[in-house]
């Protein structure tokens, strides 16, 4: 890649001439490219003789997506680094204000398209403030349902992968062994797999089907009494995996809140913080979990193997979470979830900030509803993959570059929600 | 503390610069001038009763005039304190062209990527950013897509954005466009003019 290093005027260096006979010809020929528009940062004179600038990426395999790390390196010891994004955008903020309300549901499970359900669900929270439609229980209990299943799917995808990431393959399948089965029981639900359509504003796309509850159930019982322990057991709390990664990537909790780390990566610095106990929405004040918080048992607060256990551990609490739902369907007589579906999606002028704790992170839809009728005037995400891949820069400093693999599992990115 | 109560301590420090609550929106928000929107917010960070600790978002509207409102960008900043649980938003109004703001980045780390999409999207300049570039568009785009007078380029490095009319006529006679075995042909050839 000779454009990241832009070649710079000898006057602008303050006569370093050591610099320009390290460089030798390489500079001349890469002088007629366009020049940047910017600073890359760092030049080629910068480096130290021992440096030197490595790509990493776009088509690694352990970067989750197409995401370009530009490592200054010194040996393995990378001392920056600099993500590069946006290989993925497609526009969703543009498309949004082009399509009507319900238009833009199929756009934002394309974001995070390993968790879909947390993203549509967002969405539809978001508009349904703005119209003031309030479900009814038996609709937000089929969104927790498929929500904390969705969190599970997730989360196995999410320890799974980071397991492979850094050499452990066997939990991967063990895991995603039981991420398809509940992708079949969202496949037996609404007919897809991973882009659902399911949460519209005001309702649900899809009753839940007949025995889905015993189907789920299940699934449950084969979840906790043999996944769970087994990926506790062989991964978690294996010694292998937790001298790879408890004593790097720490984030301390004020650099986490200052970066806006939410979810599993805000509560594996030890802050006890989860949108669904501070402000319940969708009936989550009725259920009863608890919060997972990293301990720091193995090494520093924070650190990569803290934010991997707390994705892990949360799994039971989901499974809990989806239990009670389970009971409550259970008791309550089937309604129509259409019932609250508008005919016609046409909020009143106004703006909303919403927030909801989507499976990979705290989520947030900026949506502005002003005179223009059926399309949104303005959405914005806060994708919170995004902000958790701003704070990677001071993460990474003084790591080892094999180490940097390890830390771009446990910040758990999508690079599909972040360029969106 | 409610919003009332919020905006009136922010008030009550910078007086004229933070104006013109808005309380009887969904989500009330002040108003601050333009120049001291940093000071603003290093103040609300580190205000003990504010304590806002977290940007949650930092996202920019644009409003070209329609009927009679005034033309203006607005840059939304939606806080929240993980101390206290409340939240505020604030609001900065510009003008659409070539506006410039002081960055907040000093204040919560996480406006400098916030800043760098804004600045992609609507062209908004940061004063004191340190590292003011294109985030999620190529280096080498023009214009900024999100501004609600944006139109798509023709070209973009030399290639076709869109179906040209020359293209739309072979199409129509039947030609395959494409190198090779592939097929290029757009499905949605048409005549523009």
């Amino acid at each position: 890649m000779s454009t990241v290093i832009p070649p710079v005027d000898d006057k602008e260096r303050g006569g370093d001439s050591l610099g320009a006979e390290r460089q030798g010809g390489a500079r001349g020929g890469s002088s007629s490219l366009v020049t940047p528009p910017h600073d890359y940062g760092w030049r080629l004179e910068d480096l130290d003789n021992d440096e030197m600038i490595l790509n990493m990426g776009p088509q690694h395999p352990s970067t989750h997506g197409v995401l370009r790390i530009e490592l200054r390196t010194d040996g393995e010891v990378v001392r920056a680094a600099r993500p590069h994004i946006g290989y993925l955008h497609r526009c969703f903020e543009k498309h949004a204000e082009n399509v009507d309300y319900p238009g833009v549901i199929p756009y934002t499970d394309r974001m995070d398209y390993v968790a879909a359900m947390g993203n549509s669900l967002g969405y539809a929270l978001a508009v349904e403030q703005l119209m003031k439609i309030e479900v009814s229980p038996y609709v937000q209990a089929i969104r927790v349902t498929v929500c904390e299943l969705q969190r599970i799917a997730s989360h196995c995808l999410a320890v799974g992968a980071y397991g492979m990431d850094i050499g452990a393959f066997t939990p991967f399948l063990h895991l995603l062994r039981d991420r398809e089965k509940i992708l079949d029981l969202f496949e037996w639900t609404c007919g897809a797999r991973l882009l659902y359509n399911y949460n519209w504003v005001g309702g649900v796309s899809h009753d839940l089907p007949e025995g889905f509850i015993r189907a789920a159930r299940q699934f449950l019982r084969d979840f906790e009494s043999v996944t769970f322990p087994e990926m506790m057991d062989l991964l978690i709390s294996n010694k292998i995996f937790i001298k790879r990664t408890a004593e790097i990537g720490v984030c301390p909790p004020a650099l986490a809140v200052s970066y806006d780390l939410t979810g599993p990566n805000l509560r594996g610095s030890g802050m006890p913080r989860d949108l669904r106990k501070d402000a319940p929405y969708m009936g989550y004040d009725k259920y009863e979990f608890d919060v997972k918080v990293g301990k720091g048992e193995f090494g520093p607060v924070g650190s990569c193997f803290d934010r991997n256990w707390v994705r892990a551990a949360e799994m039971a609490e989901s499974a809990k979470l989806v239990h009670q739902a389970l009971d409550a369907l259970e008791k309550m007589e089937k309604a129509d979830v259409h019932e609250k579906v508008p005919k016609r999606v046409k909020p009143p002028k106004g703006e909303v900030y919403s927030r909801s704790e989507a499976p990979r992170i705290q989520l947030g839809y900026f949506i502005v509803a002003y005179a223009s009728g059926i399309n949104p005037y303005r959405v914005k995400v806060k994708s919170p993959c995004f902000t958790a891949m701003s704070v990677f820069h001071i993460l990474a400093r003084g790591m080892y570059i094999a180490d940097i693999i390890a830390l771009i599992g446990s910040l758990d990115v999508v690079l599909g929600e972040i360029d969106r | 503390m409610d919003a009332q109560g919020l905006h009136d301590l922010l008030a009550g420090k910078f007086g004229e610069r933070v104006s013109a609550f808005q309380a009887d929106a969904l989500q009330p928000w002040s108003v601050v001038a333009p120049e001291a929107i940093a000071e603003v917010a290093a103040f609300a960070k580190a205000d003990p009763a504010l304590a806002f600790d977290n940007l949650m978002c930092l996202g920019a509207v644009d409003y070209p005039a329609i009927k009679e409102s005034v033309p203006r960008m607005e840059l939304v900043y939606h806080l929240y304190s993980y101390t206290h649980r409340h939240l505020h938003v604030l609001k900065v109004m510009l003008p659409r062209e070539g506006a410039s703001v002081p960055s907040v980045e000093s204040v919560w780390g996480v406006a400098n990527w916030h800043e760098r999409e804004v600045f992609d999207m609507f062209g908004i300049g940061f004063t004191g950013h340190s590292d003011l570039r294109r985030i999620l568009l190529p280096d080498d785009w023009e214009g900024h897509p999100l501004r609600k007078d944006w139109v798509d380029p023709e070209f973009y490095t030399g290639m076709h954005v869109r179906p040209t009319a020359q293209m739309a006529e072979r199409f129509q006679a039947g030609e395959k466009i494409g190198i090779g075995p592939f097929d290029f042909t757009p499905f949605n050839a048409h005549v523009d003019e």
